[in-house]
């Protein structure tokens, strides 16, 4: 048999369905890949057993013809997921040994279409950094390097693990959360596909909070068809998320038709930074001339207030955040530093419990809430915000999707950004515009960068419409035909 | 009428604010399903959402929401169809998420106003500033071990409307008769139990001094006050305290304080310095509350007929004088009473003896109105035997004191006793001969121009038959026998 984990999740799917292998001999593949993908620190808490025990299950189901969509295929879980009776983490100290009582929706609805949970992937601690340096339980590490270079890179982040494990073949697939690009950056950096759905579309009821007003979850996997499959079984109206749409989940797959003829394509100009580097420019016009060479119509557009954006997140997602970690003060769960008293003990349970880019947040965040800066920061951040979102309405007047770079530059090393967090913040400035509008976006890998490390186009729609997301993906990805994978050093 | 405070360099006026945390009538909480029911053991009803767990979301309870649109218009108030929910954000062990989520600048219900009701039957206005919904916190326990304190998250997130009061009020009486009136207005709702005790009510009370007619003065905020009496005797304290510190050249710190009705006197509990910043902002996780006219005016519909239009009702097509009309009115349960005793009856009468025999009974045994023995029908049976001079008023006062005792019917005890009122002129008139017979001297005074003494003839008529007599027969054969 051959190596069942290097299978996109449509191949497996078709090969569990013929009868080829079984969901054991999938899972088991996926365990031993996981087991040997441990220098890369991807996951945070592997659950071989339950997955052994999900895949059984899966057989069953499909003996009797009673398979889902997603039946017997392993997946990675973002550890910001809770997960009923496995230790959730988010990456942090202060949620030592907190086990949940309950299963998030997005989770709970990809083990109803039968998927098998390999484990708990790593993060960036509660979600916030954009390299994965962040975590609790160390770096995870880019199965990819440089060409001729055994140091070390970032695989971005926050969804490091999620990105690393799907890029290692130690998951089929994983489970990411975007904020700010979270989802699409990694995807990025390690050579793989993130999509994520339009704010609203995945419920975040079981996710642990970040920033409310942008968390959105969504699939990481490989391939575009394969993000499209996990989404569509991710998705769906949740009246425990009062944020959540009730909108009908569309068959994504279908909607990969290959045609673009006709489809208009934005590129807004602003996105041209100065002394962004050559390749990512390159990159970018080798996207426009392929999406033109299949038929799409391509459209200059301004989006002219997207300078203002990170600066807008950067006090929104904060301040959100300093109030969303206010219920980890070591009363309930989790951990608990005693003092002697109450306030003691919060500013001892805090002080060990989070980390250095945690704290950060949170001073920050509790700064710009504070009276007498509320106005001149939050308030003023938040009409940036409608400005921005304003700009994108007005530029799907004319265009159908927008295409840009998912990150300014290919993986980096570790340390390399570590003094300046403005520097790091800089990461997200193409994907943190979407993220304020809650638009979908997808980061396609679309080549090679002169080091030989990925680099991803960006994909963003129109709210609700990640079909024509899906459907341009296909084309650029068929166009770029990205087949590189890492070496798998890591395998000793 | 307000109240003044004589101090040594004049005159001082007293004002008052209240904030009502008023907590809905409502089967679960304001974000979660659990049960909002009070008295359970500790912690057994708490949600994962209750309980902050990472991940959990609030999600709006409806019914929540309707309340306090009805309270809203029991307060005849302006209804808010935007409004927004907001994170008040302080750290304390009771408050699981860190935040309250609770409505700052745009709250569900604005400027309302609704009438005191004060000694005499005289009435003022209040205005209402705003209503707004929000959760509660939980409950801390430092009393159940010698280091720890034990937290009960059972209130954790049970809805509650906070209804603000412009300081109107300008005295300890009119804030008292501002609370009971807020508490008769959300009992005849159904929105709010009103149960001081149990907690469903509490207020914070803002006071300030000053000179009558002047600015207002910096006012000091007492906290959490669950009785009428202990919030007038803070109001008193407070007023008197801050006069004192003003008349000795001081002047009045803007504070919270803390009310001790063991000791009757405030304390600061934090001065404006230490005062949180609570970094109010939007909640994330809830979109702003919207709905239609067509929801308000489906609530509206349902409205009760609240006590201020009863009383006046009561007034004007009963012919009750307004104190009374306003003592029957005050409790819903009260007032529907009396109207099914005043119910094709005369209501002056009714009223008369529902104040006045059925109250002073139920003073005296401690008893509720819903404890009553005697029920509105058997009271208007009572009185149909009055009226139709089957016993006299004096008689119907004992029966209705055996009816009270025993539960008994007024018919039955008036047969068993053998209590009908005489009207047999034969007996009524022997009775009277021979009261005449007896008082020879009586007889002559009368005579003599002394009419006052027709009451001791009747008197000792009444007497003579055991109060049976019909008053308006023995007056009837009285008088001419007596003018001779």
């Amino acid at each position: 048999m051959s190596d069942l984990t290097k299978l996109t999740i449509a191949e497996a799917r078709a090969g569990l369905e013929k009868g080829d292998f079984s969901s054991r001999e999938l899972t088991a593949a996926h365990i031993t890949a996981m087991t040997a993908s441990k220098p890369l620190n991807a996951y945070i808490t592997e659950t071989p057993e339950q997955a052994v025990e999900a895949a059984t299950d899966s057989d069953t189901r499909r003996a009797k013809g009673e398979a889902g969509k997603l039946d017997g295929i392993p997946l990675a879980i973002k550890d910001l997921f809770c997960t009923k009776g496995v230790l959730t983490t988010a990456a942090s100290h202060i949620l030592d040994g907190f086990t949940p009582h309950y299963e998030s929706t997005v989770t709970a609805n990809l083990w109803n279409a039968g998927a098998v949970m390999l484990g708990k992937v790593n993060l960036d601690e509660f979600a916030m950094g954009s390299s994965n340096e962040t975590s609790y339980y160390g770096n995870v590490v880019n199965p990819w390097r440089r060409e001729g270079d055994e140091s070390a890179l970032v695989p971005g982040g926050s969804s490091g693990g999620s990105a690393s494990a799907v890029a290692s073949f130690s998951a089929m697939g994983a489970t990411g959360t975007d904020t700010g690009g979270s989802i699409r950056q990694p995807a990025s950096f390690t050579g793989i596909v993130g999509m994520k759905p339009t704010y609203g579309r995945c419920s975040r009821w079981g996710v642990v909070a970040f920033a409310s007003s942008l968390d959105q979850p969504g699939p990481m996997a490989r391939t575009v068809r394969d993000t499209a499959i996990m989404l569509e079984a991710m998705a769906g109206f949740d009246p425990k998320d009062s944020t959540s749409v009730n909108m009908p989940v569309p068959n994504f797959e279908a909607a990969m038709t290959g045609d673009i003829k006709g489809l208009k394509i934005g590129i807004p100009k602003e996105y041209r930074l100065d002394g962004m580097s050559e390749e990512i420019d390159t990159l970018w016009q080798q996207g426009i001339d392929w999406l033109k060479a299949a038929g799409a119509e391509i459209v200059d557009i301004s989006l002219p207030h997207t300078k203002y954006a990170l600066p807008a997140y950067y006090i929104i997602a904060p301040a959100e955040a300093s109030s969303n970690l206010a219920r980890y003060d070591g009363v309930r769960y989790g951990l608990r530093v005693e003092g002697k008293d109450l306030n003691e003990m919060y500013a001892n349970t805090r002080a060990e419990g989070f980390g250095a880019e945690v704290k950060r947040r949170l001073l920050i965040g509790t700064y710009a809430l504070s009276a007498g800066y509320y106005d001149a920061y939050y308030l003023k951040a938040q009409k940036v915000r409608a400005r921005i979102a304003e700009d994108f309405k007005q530029a799907y007047l004319n265009v159908d999707v927008i295409l840009t770079p998912t990150a300014p530059s290919a993986a980096f090393g570790f340390g390399e950004k570590g003094d300046d967090p403005l520097e790091m913040y800089l990461n997200d400035v193409f994907t943190v515009p979407a993220s304020l509008a809650g638009l979908p976006g997808i980061s396609v890998p679309a080549g090679l960068s002169t080091e030989g490390l990925p680099l991803g186009l960006q994909l963003l729609g129109k709210p609700f419409d990640e079909e024509t997301v899906f459907r341009a993906a296909g084309v650029l990805e068929e166009a770029a035909a990205f087949t590189a994978t890492p070496t798998d050093w890591w395998r000793g | 009428m307000g109240m003044i405070i004589q101090g040594a360099t004049g005159d001082w006026e007293v004002v008052i604010g209240l904030e009502i945390h008023a907590q809905v009538t409502s089967k679960s909480k304001l974000f979660s399903g659990a049960s909002a029911a009070y008295g359970a053991a500790p912690n057994s009803q708490v949600s994962f959402v209750d309980a902050a767990m990472p991940g959990m979301l609030p999600v709006i309870n409806e019914m929540a929401v309707e309340q306090a649109v009805r309270t809203g218009l029991g307060l005849n108030a302006k209804i808010n169809k935007f409004s927004v929910f907001d994170r008040k954000n302080y750290f304390y062990a009771d408050l699981p998420q860190g935040y309250q989520i609770s409505q700052y600048l745009q709250p569900i219900v604005g400027e309302g106003k609704i009438l005191i009701d004060l000694k005499d039957g005289e009435t003022r206005e209040i205005g209402i500033t705003r209503l707004h919904l929000e959760q509660d916190a939980g409950k801390s326990l430092h009393d159940q071990h010698p280091s720890m304190s034990f937290i009960d998250l059972n209130r954790s997130g049970v809805p509650l409307m906070e209804i603000v009061s412009e300081p109107d009020m300008r005295s300890p009486e009119e804030a008292a008769a501002y609370v009971k009136k807020i508490r008769s207005i959300v009992r005849y709702l159904g929105t709010c139990d009103g149960n001081m005790e149990e907690g469903s009510m509490r207020a914070d009370v803002n006071v300030s001094v000053r000179r009558v007619g002047e600015e207002f003065g910096t006012r000091c905020e007492m906290k959490n006050i669950n009785s009428v009496r202990f919030m007038q005797q803070a109001i008193i304290y407070e007023a008197n305290r801050q006069v004192d510190i003003l008349e000795s050249g001081g002047t009045v710190e803007q504070e919270t304080r803390l009310y001790d009705p063991d000791r009757g006197e405030t304390r600061s509990m934090r001065s404006k310095e230490e005062a949180h910043d609570y970094r109010y902002f939007p909640d994330p996780d809830l979109l702003p509350l919207e709905f239609d006219g067509a929801f308000i005016e489906r609530i509206r519909e349902t409205l009760p007929e609240l006590p201020d239009p009863k009383k006046a009702r009561f007034i004007k097509d009963l012919g009750l004088s307004p104190y009374d009309a306003g003592v029957l009115v005050a409790e819903k349960e009260v007032a529907d009473y009396f109207e099914a005793v005043a119910e094709g009856r005369d209501a002056k009468l009714a009223a008369n003896w529902v104040i006045g025999e059925l109250f002073g009974h139920l003073n005296r045994t401690g008893k509720d109105l819903a404890d009553s023995p005697v029920e509105a029908p058997a009271l208007g049976d009572l009185i149909d035997l009055i009226k139709d001079g089957t016993i006299s008023n004096r008689i119907a006062k004992e029966v209705f004191e055996e009816m009270f005792d025993t539960g008994k019917k007024a018919a039955d005890i008036v047969e068993e006793k053998g209590l009908k009122q005489v009207s047999d002129t034969g007996a009524i008139e022997a009775a009277i001969d021979a009261v005449i017979a007896a008082n020879p001297d009586k007889v002559a005074e009368y005579r003599g121009g002394k009419d006052k003494l027709f009451g001791f003839f009747m008197g000792q008529v009444m007497k003579a038959t055991q109060g049976k007599a019909n008053p308006g027969v023995v007056t009837e054969i009285l008088k001419p026998k007596l003018d001779g």
